[in-house]
């Protein structure tokens, strides 16, 4: 272990700088998550309407974070917005906004998923006994569909968590840019460093991902039946 | 209400899917305390029927009175009317996420902001006439077919409705599970409710009924009293009906 490297982990305050680092990055996930969890059931709800236009609405929305990478809607956001529209918001604002509206979009086709899933006698069991749309949703329908969207609402916590390396992109001093400086620094005298700080980079992704993941692998056994 | 006043009329009522008819000009009189049985073969519109008495299908024409009231208005909320109209469909339609007391409870508190204390006593006591007092703190999924049936009766008649509908209770039960069902019909013709049943049991029809609606096509084939329809048929079609379920 001596001239293997791994000091560089510990010289000075890099571990420090690290773990801060990573809380940037829990930060962004944690509150894109929760604003995108909470936006996305809303318009999914929403999206279950027999109006069209609405419909039509928020496919283009969630098609619209679909299909143009979530690098290219933070630029639009970092470097647009201020130079175009004047309006100049931090970059860490700017990547919740972003990954929240990205979630949103995702969550509420999951729940609009689960939702249409439910069977139709659900519905009219709960009209028989002269619930309005708005009790029908909130006793019956919401309540059901949240079993069936959390496996799926986890995976979408995970890889928005994953997707928060981007942010190094638009200058957002999380995780991976710490990583990148540190190594920077000390390549010269350590060939190995980034070795070292990629690899406990990795680790740290790992234990905020994994546990999510096995947590939806048991709720899917768990709710199997 | 006086006499004369049916508690639900249905006046040449017509039903289209699309360019389908479905229900093509059916009149249909409910006195208080009657029971109207529904027969006839499969895709009839029996079903269909009853649905649009619950305001669950939209109608093309003609008119259904609810104790006189005109219930094709736009300005008519069905949300009001079907707390008096309870109904109970063929698949067992509890709510899974909640326990038998608060399937049974959600609408007595919920719409129509009953006391709470009071709401339970009547729950309790509906159960106890169904015999599955000590499970009202069951979910749906740990009863049989006919338990949830049941509990789906009690759910409606918690609202105290005018009418009872039933769509075809017991067509996804197990054989053994029909009686119990059926028992509880029976118990509540006894006691005087209003009902409106379609049904293939024709022994149970045939004990329950004030009068029989043989539906075929879309129209009314024959209506009458059930030892009359079961024992003399008037029209070819029912005969033929008949003769098919003595197997």
């Amino acid at each position: 272990m001596l001239n293997s490297g791994i000091n560089v982990l510990f010289e000075g305050i890099n571990m420090q700088r690290l773990l801060m680092g990573l809380l940037v990055t829990a930060r962004v996930a944690v509150f894109s998550i929760i604003i995108g969890c909470t936006l996305g059931t809303i318009i999914g709800v929403i999206r279950t309407s027999k109006s069209k236009i609405i419909k039509m609405v928020f496919r283009i929305y969630l098609e619209l974070f679909r299909i143009i990478p979530i690098l290219v809607w933070l630029f639009v956001f970092y470097f647009v917005l201020p130079a175009d529209f004047n309006i100049n918001l931090d970059a860490e604002i700017v990547s919740i906004i972003v990954f929240s509206l990205w979630g949103a979009a995702e969550m509420s086709d999951i729940v609009r998923g689960a939702l249409i899933s439910l069977p139709k006698h659900q519905v009219e069991s709960g009209k028989a006994i002269g619930l309005n749309t708005i009790q029908l949703y909130w006793y019956i329908l919401i309540p059901q569909s949240l079993k069936r969207t959390l496996p799926s609402a986890i995976n979408l916590a995970t890889r928005m968590i994953k997707t928060t390396a981007l942010l190094v992109m638009i200058g957002v001093i999380e995780v991976v840019k710490v990583g990148q400086q540190i190594i920077e620094h000390a390549n010269l005298k350590n060939p190995t460093a980034s070795f070292w700080v990629y690899g406990f980079i990795f680790f740290l992704y790992f234990i905020m991902c994994y546990p999510l993941s096995k947590l939806s692998q048991r709720l899917e056994r768990k709710w199997a039946s | 209400m006086s006499e004369a006043t049916p508690l639900l009329q249905v006046k040449k009522l017509v039903k289209k899917y699309n360019n389908k008819t479905i229900l093509n000009g059916i009149d249909l009189t409910v006195d208080k305390g009657k029971v109207i049985v529904i027969l006839g073969p499969s895709g009839c519109g029996k079903s269909t029927l009853l649905r649009c008495l619950n305001g669950l299908e939209d109608i093309q024409d003609g008119s259904i009175l609810f104790a006189g009231q005109e219930l094709i208005d736009p300005k008519v909320s069905w949300q009001k009317i079907r707390q008096q109209i309870g109904m109970v469909f063929q698949s067992y339609d509890l709510f899974p996420n909640m326990t038998v007391l608060e399937n049974v409870l959600l609408g007595p508190i919920k719409v129509q902001k009953r006391d709470r204390a009071e709401a339970l006593a009547q729950a309790r006591e509906l159960l106890q006439r169904v015999d599955l007092a000590d499970r009202e703190n069951d979910y749906p999924r740990q009863l049989s077919g006919g338990q949830k049936q049941r509990i789906a009766i009690v759910r409606a008649l918690c609202m105290n409705p005018e009418i009872m509908l039933f769509d075809e209770v017991t067509a996804s039960l197990d054989p053994e599970m029909v009686r119990e069902v059926l028992n509880v019909i029976l118990q509540l013709a006894s006691q005087g409710m209003t009902m409106v049943i379609v049904t293939h049991e024709m022994n149970f029809a045939r004990s329950v009924a004030d009068e029989i609606i043989f539906l075929d096509n879309g129209n009314i084939c024959e209506a009458g009293h059930p030892e009359d329809f079961f024992n003399n048929p008037q029209t070819d079609r029912a005969k033929q009906f008949l003769n098919i379920l003595q197997f």
